[in-house]
């Protein structure tokens, strides 16, 4: 049994390993948010720090959709969308978490230090 | 009207990579009755065979062995010209590709063993690369990449070890199948 693992094969796993772990911590890595982009209808209406605690009102279509941050987090406080999906997400503090309140065309994403992918493009 | 006779002369090549595609499929039928807990993670037995022909009779055979595993499995489980097929068969490719650099390495220092854990990350990165530009163009895809990249280096290593066990016992391959 010893003979069948070849000293390059130890190399290869190693590597392996190596590129496993590195996917694990750049994809993986959830960093903090620090700063929150609140869009209406697709346009961007507001940009905040993260640090500072305020409510924001949004109107849209339906209504006033009410964004609270608080602590570094922010959240969806009130929204006349039936569902209420986005109030329900509850608070969000990592870069790249988005809410959506969908009928009432409001959103607000968090981002990082660096901004890694677009997450209101698809 | 005289029935007409073709005759396709076949080589002895020929039906040693009949004889393994054969086995290559039946392998992958028996994983695709296993059950998985995330679509695409799976053990890819068949690709052991793969590494076997690649060591005894070279890529080009290993190339056949392993494309026509992907084609007739396919037409086997139903599932020949589907998104799964196309990733098989990209899968396939790339590793395939990733085999044809591999082999070229030392054989003294890079066994089956590192052939099987480079075709594995090139099968996994081919098909994810094929779900995100094609079937779900989305960032979330890229979030399960770790998982899949630690499936591939596990069963990249279980399948080298086993195909490097078999190589050990020389004739399993070219005279214990039936003629």
């Amino acid at each position: 049994m010893t003979s069948i693992v070849k000293p390059g094969d130890w190399l290869v796993a190693l590597a392996g390993m190596a590129l496993v772990a590195g996917l694990f911590l750049s994809l993986w890595s959830r960093a903090a948010g620090t700063t929150l982009i609140i869009r209406s209808a697709g346009k961007v209406v507001a940009e905040a720090d993260l640090a500072q605690n305020r409510n924001f009102e949004i109107l849209g279509p339906l209504g006033t959709t009410v964004i609270s941050v608080e602590n570094r987090r922010v959240r969806v406080a009130s929204d006349p969308s039936p569902r209420q999906y986005c109030v329900k997400q509850s608070w969000l503090s990592h870069a790249g978490e988005t809410a959506l309140c969908l009928p009432n065309q409001v959103s607000v994403e968090l981002a990082g230090a660096t901004k890694r992918y677009d997450s209101l493009s698809y | 009207m005289t029935p007409s006779v073709i005759n396709l002369p076949a080589t002895t090549e020929d039906h040693h990579i009949a004889k393994l595609a054969a086995v290559a499929i039946g392998l992958s039928l028996v994983e695709a009755a296993l059950p998985s807990p995330l679509p695409g993670v799976k053990p890819g037995l068949a690709n052991i065979v793969t590494l076997l022909v690649l060591q005894r009779f070279g890529w080009r055979a290993a190339a056949w062995v392993s494309l026509l595993r992907v084609v007739a499995g396919s037409l086997l489980l139903g599932s020949f010209l589907s998104p799964g097929f196309v990733l098989s068969f990209s899968g396939a490719l790339l590793s395939l590709a990733a085999l044809a650099l591999a082999c070229q390495l030392p054989a003294n220092w890079f066994g089956p063993i590192s052939h099987s854990i480079l075709a594995a990350f090139a099968h996994i990165a081919a098909q994810l690369a094929v779900v995100y530009f094609w079937l779900i163009p989305h960032a979330g895809v890229l979030y399960l990449a770790p998982i899949f990249a630690a499936a591939a280096l596990l069963f990249g290593i279980v399948n080298g070890l086993v195909a490097s066990r078999l190589l050990g016992e020389k004739p399993l391959i070219a005279n214990a199948l039936p003629a």
